[in-house]
């Protein structure tokens, strides 16, 4: 791994791992992620902000009234050989319900054509693969998720759409995603998850966490109606699709 | 029922509560947000006597009006801002960089801004509720505000009734210059040719009418890039310039994704963002590169001219056109205060 660091203005920078998305160089960005935030909860690292850890890269947001460029990267520099060795980042299993019917999936047909399946079988791929949560952003609480079937590999849209509905499900680039919030979005759509993904009266306000790995449960329209029901009435608790509850959580917020 | 309550009687093209943002939780995709031009928001609260870092509401352009219900409110206007207030159905003219006091039933309307495009309105005695550290309005989640949403005519605000204290001016607003808006190169400078960066460092380019607290898109020559156009997605910050397939940049603001797969050439530095941010459609910009160090020297300068700044506000002085509105207050210790103070 050859690191580099990155100007990003007067109050951040980048430290880049590499550019390509690989499970060593999400364990070295989350290894040096936790590092950073025990030396802070211990007194160390003055005027760091805050750190966003992506696929192959941490970004270190910093006050520079407080601190700078240079101070901080000192301080990091003795961290990142041992983040080059670090364990793989463990997570949660979760088994999330997903319509693909009618008006849920509205790619789903072009998908087909793209991939040369049939719909179903685009379906039995995506539902059947487990995927592994590689980072969360653009939107609040919006995972980024790999170990996509290759066969599901599609560049974006040409067309970005204006308008994705909540819950969306979303293959594109090699990776699938849900829509937590209405936005607009170039991704295909293939179908719906009735699971809120943020919600700021739980405790940690984004269910999934990067190392999370993810299954896809095919339900249909009436299931999805009911589910979504249950679910605004706060009848269901999403951890009920959490099938591993023995494993301890990643690092949510600083 | 409310006792005393700031009527948002017209929200004007765009008003939402911020404060200084939400930190700490970009890593679950959640942005700053916050006041786009942080030192109206201090002059601003500086202005009503609150703490630097209380809520304000942040507008843009005029139209934004504002009614007193129950009782007195003070409120402060920090930007270029041409003010009118109604007292009792007569109507009169004020510049901003000032506090009053609004009577029950008084309006307050920001008729138009004489320059930029962002006003900031203090109001004394408020207490909102804070989602994840802060009241800034973020609407895509329903975070911060009021029920998480931007203002609209009818929104009651509660607040406390004025307090006795002296109504404060800014003698000398900084002027908002033409200077060029100083840009870090990176974190993807490497995707452009460095012909590309120099180009970008010498053309001009203009802002469109595609501009909110997200960001703004311009328009000018087309940044080419070297090779892909797409990365794999990575942080964004506030002040990253994208540059997605067509070349035209797009500069990201408090509001803006947390992640993206575009290339970023540069980063506007912190001092200069909000002087874009309140860039008008149609209005040329040019970009100069500086080093990551001396942009880190340029915030702290900044701050010093803030802190500065904050430090001169003094005393609404008495006669000429304010005085009316000093005597509308009907707060006697008031108008004693500012008569003593007058230098």
């Amino acid at each position: 791994m050859s690191v580099r660091l990155l100007d990003a203005g007067d109050a951040a920078f980048t430290i880049e791992f590499g550019d390509r998305i690989d499970p060593a160089m999400l364990a070295a960005v989350h290894a040096l992620d936790t590092e950073m935030a025990r030396q802070q909860a211990a007194g160390g690292l003055p005027g760091l902000i805050e750190t966003m850890p992506t696929f192959r890269s941490l970004t270190v947001f910093f006050d520079p009234l407080l601190t700078g460029r240079s101070s901080l990267i000192e301080a990091l520099h003795p961290l990142l050989q041992a983040a080059e060795h670090a364990e793989p980042v463990q997570g949660r299993r979760w088994q999330l319900p997903v319509c693909y019917e009618g008006h849920a999936g509205p790619d789903l047909a072009d998908i087909a054509q793209a991939s040369g399946l049939s719909v179903d079988d685009v379906i039995g791929l995506h539902s059947g693969t487990e995927v592994h949560v590689y980072m969360l952003g653009f939107l609040p609480g919006f995972p980024f998720m790999g170990n996509v079937a290759p066969a599901l590999d599609l560049p974006r849209r040409s067309q970005p759409r204006v308008r994705v509905p909540p819950g969306s499900v979303a293959i594109a680039v090699g990776l699938t995603a849900i829509y937590p919030w209405e936005s607009p979005g170039g991704w295909h759509l293939l179908g719906l998850c009735p699971v809120p993904l943020f919600d700021v009266t739980r405790a940690r306000p984004a269910l999934l966490q990067v190392g999370d790995r993810v299954g896809f449960e095919p339900v249909s329209a009436t299931e999805f109606e009911r589910l979504s029901e249950a679910l605004r009435a706060g009848d269901i608790d999403p951890a009920i699709w959490q099938t591993d509850t023995s494993v301890p959580v990643a690092r949510d917020a600083a | 029922m409310i006792g005393v309550a700031l009527e948002v009687m017209a929200p004007g093209s765009y008003a939402s509560f911020q404060d200084l943002g939400r930190r700490g939780h970009r890593r679950i995709g959640v942005p700053w947000s916050g006041a786009l031009d942080p030192r109206l928001m201090r002059i601003a609260n500086a202005l009503v006597g609150n703490d630097e870092a209380m809520p304000v509401i942040e507008c843009f352009d005029g139209g934004l009006q504002l009614a007193a219900r129950g009782g007195v409110i003070r409120v402060a206007v920090a930007g270029d801002a041409l003010v009118e207030i109604e007292v009792a159905g007569r109507r009169q003219v004020l510049a901003g960089w000032r506090s009053l006091c609004l009577a029950d039933g008084d309006v307050l309307r920001l008729r138009r801004l004489e320059r930029g495009r962002i006003a900031v309105i203090g109001i004394e005695g408020l207490a909102l509720r804070k989602t994840l550290g802060s009241s800034s309005t973020y609407p895509r989640a329903a975070l911060g505000g009021i029920d998480g949403r931007a203002l609209t005519a009818g929104v009651l605000i509660p607040v406390l009734p004025a307090t006795a204290r002296r109504e404060l001016m800014l003698p000398e607003p900084t002027v908002v210059d033409a200077a060029p808006i100083r840009v870090v190169a990176g974190p993807q400078a490497d995707h452009f040719s460095a012909a590309t960066l120099r180009a970008f460092g010498e053309n001009e380019y203009l802002v469109t009418a595609d501009a909110d607290r997200m960001g703004l898109r311009l328009e000018g020559p087309a940044l080419e890039h070297l090779g892909a156009r797409e990365i794999i997605s990575d942080a964004t910050v506030p002040g990253s310039i994208q540059v997605p397939g067509n070349g035209q940049p797009i500069v990201l603001l408090a509001d803006a994704q947390t992640a993206g797969g575009y290339p970023k050439i540069a980063t506007v530095i912190g001092a200069d963002l909000p002087r874009l941010a309140a860039s008008r459609p149609g209005k040329a910009v040019r970009f100069e590169l500086i080093e990551a160090s001396e942009a880190e020297q340029l915030a702290r300068t900044a701050e010093t001219q803030t802190r500065a700044l904050i430090a001169s506000l003094r005393p609404l002085l008495i006669g000429g056109v304010d005085e009316a509105a000093i005597y509308a207050c009907n707060l006697v210790s008031g108008v004693v205060d500012a008569l003593s103070s007058i230098d």
